[in-house]
């Protein structure tokens, strides 16, 4: 019984250990590196030189308007002007990211696989929606880049506009800081929706169909059922779908980086943009890598809720014994 | 189990019931085609972009190209050997699979471990393993970069080509890892007890039970991750840029396009066909192996 001795809880360890060392040394060490570094000034070797406590993070959140431009709330109507001002910075266009990336993902992603299940030809459905979801984000982002070329004759958008509309002048959709967000947004939703109808609709299969029955039985309605039956099952399944979008979306990166640097300007910079270009790109400035490391020490702080979450969750289905 | 699709089906009898039903369903076949072509409509035209001669492309927008014939391979000759696109393929290649293998092997042993061999904190350094799967690569990056430098990993200090990707490798190991480890011993933990005890009781080495047993009956779950894990490095971007930076004879095809963009960036006709060339693997693999691809998508709905 290899199993029980204490050669055998040592073999445990053994065919553990390459993979627990890979982490410790690849990602652990690095992060508690980054969050050190976050409070120096760093310098090219990334060595922590010059400690500055925590005026990385307070630069960060009142003196940088490329990060967060408080100068542009009024404190007023905070919510009206989280949705409204497009020009706030990387971190307020990541909360923009968050509300429409996760509201429409959601909302179409489940419109989907309600519907899909309902003709025959569901498959050919799902394909179509599924495929941008294996496509890289450089691809998604040269697809996007055709679609709204501001040339009338070759970009697809405004081809299209100019077609019901002979008097519309072409919009240069991803070159006006006030769309550029928005146009980033709908592409990345068209790249990740597959992922959300997937999950939600082999929710739905697993939903009883005796329940559905007995509810059309006693004349409930579609709406009804959906709104009854259906969405309070699907409650768990969204709740997987809203976290993965959200951590999703805190990382969001790559389609920026090909569709526009960040720009117009530095318009359309999301916090995951921000830690690249602080540092790796941001030469010239005296902040240093401890500021880049700060950016990233914020992601850290923003995806742990969902760290503490996954192990909960996984903790309460009672899988580790 | 019966499905809501069939409960939906059964519902229909009458002729009258059948029409009523077809008018009451008839904005639900408009509204799922409509998004279906919208969802195809970007891709299609990026691919007939590709196979359209550069004038026409600069002329007229891609829709033109199915009324007026002009199809070329001559885009794909001129970005792989002009551009050094081929090049960059083979790159994307170079770096993708021992970053695949690397991790389903060291994974899968770990996850045997965690499923089977008991051993000290066992339990907690599984949890701890779930918690890093969210772990942002960002936090890694700039302290990678500083210890494979003083490696001499990442720069061409051997004199041999491929010391530079080790870097990028063993990156792409340490954070596919977590979801391999999870992913894995959830599996592994599914096979039948009786098994595993049985091939001890015959003496059975638990390396022994971990080849001749486990991984022959896990070969769906290790498929679904080696997927998962495929196209995740083939479709990186992020950790390319930086291991590989100041390298542009190493950089995959992802660094490789914005690069082009930012040179040719009214090059239609070099940028498609290169968008083309870097998707045409994940499409392979997408539509030749979907369930395993959708599985692991779903396993791997926790990481991101």
């Amino acid at each position: 019984m290899g199993g029980s001795s204490r050669f055998g809880r040592f073999q445990g360890m053994l065919f553990a250990s390459p993979a627990l060392i890979v982490l410790g040394l690849f990602v652990i060490y690095p992060a508690y590196y980054t969050i050190r570094l976050a409070f120096y000034q760093g310098d090219f070797n990334f060595h922590f030189f010059h400690y500055l406590g925590l005026k990385n993070f307070k630069d960060l959140l009142t003196n940088d308007p490329d990060f967060l431009d408080t100068s542009k709330f009024h404190g007023f109507n905070i919510v009206k002007e989280l949705v409204y001002k497009s020009d706030g910075g990387a971190l307020i266009n990541n909360v923009h990211w968050v509300i429409f990336y996760l509201s429409f993902s959601l909302i179409i992603g489940l419109g989907l696989a309600v519907l899909a299940v309902r003709v025959r030809y569901e498959r050919a459905v799902k394909t179509a929606i599924f495929v941008p979801m294996a496509i890289s984000a450089t691809a998604v982002g040269i697809i996007w880049l055709f679609v709204y070329s501001p040339n009338p004759d070759t970009g697809l958008l405004n081809a299209i506009i100019h077609g019901f509309d002979n008097g519309f002048h072409p919009i240069a959709w991803v070159g006006r800081p006030s769309l550029v967000n928005y146009c980033l947004i709908f592409a990345y939703i068209w790249a990740s929706v597959g992922f959300v109808m997937v999950v939600l609709s082999a929710a739905i299969k697993g939903i009883p169909a005796e329940i559905m029955e007995a509810a059309r039985v006693d004349g409930a309605g579609e709406w009804n059922i959906f709104r009854r039956i259906m969405f309070p099952m699907l409650s768990l399944p969204i709740s997987v779908v809203t976290v993965w979008l959200f951590v999703n979306v805190i990382k969001v990166f790559d389609i920026i980086y090909v569709m526009t640097s960040g720009g117009p300007g530095t318009s359309s910079r999301v916090i995951a943009f921000t830690m690249y270009e602080e540092t790796f790109q941001n030469f010239s400035n005296t902040r240093g890598p401890g500021y880049g490391a700060a950016v990233a020490v914020i992601m850290l702080v923003l995806v742990a809720p969902v760290m503490v979450l996954n192990v909960r969750r996984f903790r309460s289905e009672r899988v580790v014994t | 189990m019966a499905t809501v699709d069939q409960a939906v089906r059964i519902s229909a009898q009458t002729r009258s019931e059948r029409l009523i039903r077809f008018i009451t369903r008839t904005p639900i076949h408009f509204g799922l085609i409509a998004i279906a072509v919208i969802w195809l409509v970007p891709t299609v035209g990026l691919a007939i972009t590709s196979f359209r001669k550069p004038n026409n492309i600069a002329a007229t927008g891609w829709w033109h190209a199915l009324t007026q014939w002009d199809w070329t391979l001559h885009n794909y000759g001129s970005v792989i050997h002009a551009t050094g696109m081929g090049h960059a393929w083979v790159n994307s290649l170079i770096i993708t699979l021992p970053a695949t293998i690397l991790p389903l092997t060291l994974g899968a042993l770990a996850a045997f471990g965690f499923a089977w061999v008991p051993f000290p904190f066992r339990d907690t350094l599984f949890l701890a393993i779930i918690a890093l799967m969210i772990v942002p690569i960002q936090t890694s990056l700039v302290p990678l970069l500083k210890l494979f430098r003083d490696w001499h990993l990442n720069s061409p200090h051997f004199g041999i080509g491929a010391f530079s990707f080790v870097g990028i490798w063993l990156a792409h190991t340490a954070f596919g890892l977590p979801l391999a480890v999870f992913l894995l011993r959830n599996f592994f933990i599914t096979l039948p007890k009786d098994l595993i005890e049985a091939a001890r009781m015959d003496g059975a080495s638990n390396l022994a039970i971990f080849r001749r047993i486990v991984v022959p009956l896990s070969v769906p779950a290790l498929a679904s991750f080696a997927i998962f894990q495929f196209l995740w490095v083939w479709n990186d971007l992020l950790m390319a840029l930086v291991f590989l930076a100041g390298q542009p004879d190493k950089a995959p095809m992802t660094v490789r396009i914005p690069y082009l963009l930012s040179t040719y960036g009214q090059e239609y006709n070099l940028l498609s066909a290169a968008a083309f060339l870097l998707m045409i693997v994940p499409l392979i693999v997408f539509f030749s192996l979907q369930r395993y691809f959708v599985q692991g998508l779903l396993a791997g709905s926790v990481k991101t």
